[in-house]
């Protein structure tokens, strides 16, 4: 089978032009696909940026929340009956909200501001500089270092600002995993503090943390407050909720699906026509073979193999040069969502695989049903 | 080793059916000893093409039998006999059918490494086949680089290389002109004939007859002469 895997090798680049073009499709296709998926999954990661950075176990909130940005306020009364519920180690309220940062220049630069909890500060993030006890220190905030950073004119310890009116001091710039979405900077502080500097509805945790005592409570969890009224989600859950919404009740999924069926329709149409251009070039040679004795399946082995190779060399190369491009805006453009994950890299290789079948079936079957006898007849 | 190389007994071909039914062959017996050189001749259309591709196992023929080198090639299934050609039979084409993108000694190897052979060893052997129709030195040139009777040669090396018993010419000198035609022929004839191999060809040029041992001569789909070696030489 080697030999004729070589001579199937053989005949497909040997025929450089035609090989070249179907290396070029399948590469752009399969580039395509792998930018798009990975633009919307770093989307999806942002979209959840506070419930990954805050790393809460179960979150509660308001049946009608479907993602982070829209958060509807909880009634004290909620945390109080929340905290009472058999198998809740601790909850704990959190503040997330948007406002307007005054900055030293003058200008003005929207922030997400997260209110944690006084007194256990869950949820708080990795310093790089500064000590955590800070926060308790007059008007303090601590600024994250991520790709938004600058927009705050890089602020070190002691860079003062305004917000709402009220004097704010950095005592702390620290990292988290996930920046996110919207190219807006994010400061920590107290949740009291928060709620004070911030112009807030009668009710203002956005949600209520819970650790539970075990993983076996959390079934009861969920029911006590959904007796309650409200709905109390896994981390998992709730990114997965967060997910849905972009995918199905925005515009964002439906955009990058037609994208990346698009880039597939494109790779297809390339891989296809290109292999069964190849195949009626040299039907009259395949007729011979099989006159000379060469079996159906023989020759569909050929025309996988070659079909293979094409794909997977596209494939490798196209999601190098995605991933090229991905590590190379993520260093160098502030906010781009852009993440590779198993899931993109299995959803162009599946898609390839379709590439890949669909090239060899048109091809296959024009072999198959090429007659020996024909050959004879010239 | 079976004396008759090819026999052929009650062989009809037909397409179309009922009213539509055309005879392609129609009663042809014949047999071919090893050692000859059988030329199966006749103007076009008068069934010589449909008669060689059923006993080349290639067009199953709708009546009678076809035994090739001692077996009845279409009570095989159709895995075997294409197992059976590939062993028994030779082929060289009226057009040569060779890969243009491959080499003139990858075009030669190919029904060795349809035999799963390694690949070096098959391209050893082809080496010497083109060695035996004088291409030695014409190995690495793609067939578009040769004139029409090196590619002759070519497609006649590719039909050796695997040492069948029995080899096919479908109008062999058709593309060339009359004095490569009659090289290539008085080649096969004296070169790659023996006793233990025959050698079946196809072909209206009369230039060529003088060749032949044995000669079918076919008309609308049946046998109106066969020439044996005595009236050949008259």
């Amino acid at each position: 089978m080697k030999g004729l895997f070589t001579l199937a090798f053989k005949l497909l680049v040997n025929d450089r032009g035609k090989f070249a073009a179907l290396i070029i499709g399948i590469t752009f296709a399969m580039f395509l696909m792998v930018q798009l998926t990975s633009i919307f999954a770093g989307i999806l990661q942002k979209a959840s940026a506070n419930i990954i950075n805050l790393g809460a176990r179960v979150w509660i909130m308001d049946p009608a929340v479907n993602n982070p940005l829209n958060s509807i306020p909880l009634p004290d009364t909620v945390l109080a009956a929340v905290r009472s519920i058999d198998g809740v180690a601790y909850a704990v309220p959190v503040y997330s909200g948007a406002s307007l940062v005054k900055l030293n220049n003058g200008t003005y630069q929207p922030v997400t501001v997260i209110g944690l909890d006084d007194t256990t500060l869950v949820g708080r993030p990795q310093l790089l500089e500064g000590k955590i006890e800070d926060i308790y220190g007059e008007n303090a905030f601590i600024v994250i270092k991520d790709q938004e950073y600058v927009k705050l004119g890089n602020p070190t310890l002691g860079t003062t600002f305004e917000l709402n009116d009220h004097r704010g001091v950095i005592v702390g710039i620290a990292q988290v995993t996930t920046s996110g979405l919207f190219g807006m900077p994010t400061l920590y502080t107290t949740y009291g503090r928060a709620i004070q500097y911030i112009p807030t509805q009668r009710f203002t945790a956005a949600y209520i943390l819970v650790e539970p005592k075990s993983e076996a409570d959390i079934p009861h969890i969920k029911a006590q407050v959904a007796a309650l009224g409200y709905l109390a989600l896994t981390k998992e859950e709730f990114i997965h909720r967060v997910s849905n919404y972009y995918k199905f009740q925005t515009g964002v999924g439906t955009n990058i699906l037609i994208m990346t069926v698009t880039s597939f329709l494109v790779g297809l149409s390339i891989s296809g026509q290109t292999f069964y251009t190849f195949v009626l070039e040299n039907l009259d040679k395949f007729g011979a073979l099989k006159a000379i004795g060469a079996k159906n399946r023989e020759l569909i082995y050929m025309i996988l193999f070659q079909a293979g190779f094409t794909g997977l060399t596209g494939y490798g190369l196209g999601v190098g040069l995605s991933s090229l491009l991905i590590n190379i805006a993520v260093r160098k453009v502030p906010g781009y969502a852009g993440t590779i994950t198993f899931f993109n890299l299995g959803l162009a290789l599946m898609m390839l695989l379709i590439i890949v079948c669909f090239s060899s079936y048109i091809a296959a079957r024009k072999i198959i049903r090429v007659e020996p006898f024909e050959i004879f007849r010239g | 080793m079976a004396a008759v190389a090819i026999q052929a007994e009650n062989l009809d071909k037909w397409f179309g059916e009922g009213e539509a039914r055309t005879y392609a062959v129609r009663q042809v017996n014949f047999t071919v000893p090893f050692g000859q050189m059988f030329y199966i001749v006749g103007p076009s259309g008068s069934g010589k093409t449909t008669l060689l591709s059923m006993i080349s196992g290639i067009l199953r023929p709708n009546g009678g039998r076809v035994v090739v080198a001692g077996e009845d090639i279409w009570r095989l299934s159709p895995d075997a006999l294409a197992t059976f050609r590939l062993h028994t039979l030779g082929f060289v084409f009226q057009d040569y059918h060779l890969f243009p993108r491959l080499t003139t000694l990858e075009n030669v190897a190919i029904p060795l490494i349809l035999q799963r052979w390694e690949w070096s060893k098959a391209m050893a052997a082809a080496q010497e086949m083109l060695a035996v129709v004088g291409l030695q030195d014409r190995g690495e040139l793609r067939p578009m680089q040769l004139s029409g009777g090196e590619q002759q040669r070519v497609a006649i090396a590719r039909a050796l290389v695997a040492k069948p018993t029995i080899i096919v010419f479908d109008e062999p000198t058709a593309s060339l002109d009359g004095a490569t035609g009659k090289m290539i022929i008085g080649f096969v004839k004296h070169d790659i004939l023996n006793d233990h191999r025959c050698i079946l060809i196809v072909t209206h040029d009369n230039r060529i007859f003088p060749y032949a041992d044995q000669m079918l001569h076919m008309e609308d789909g049946a046998v109106v002469k066969l020439d044996t070696g005595g009236s050949l030489e008259k």
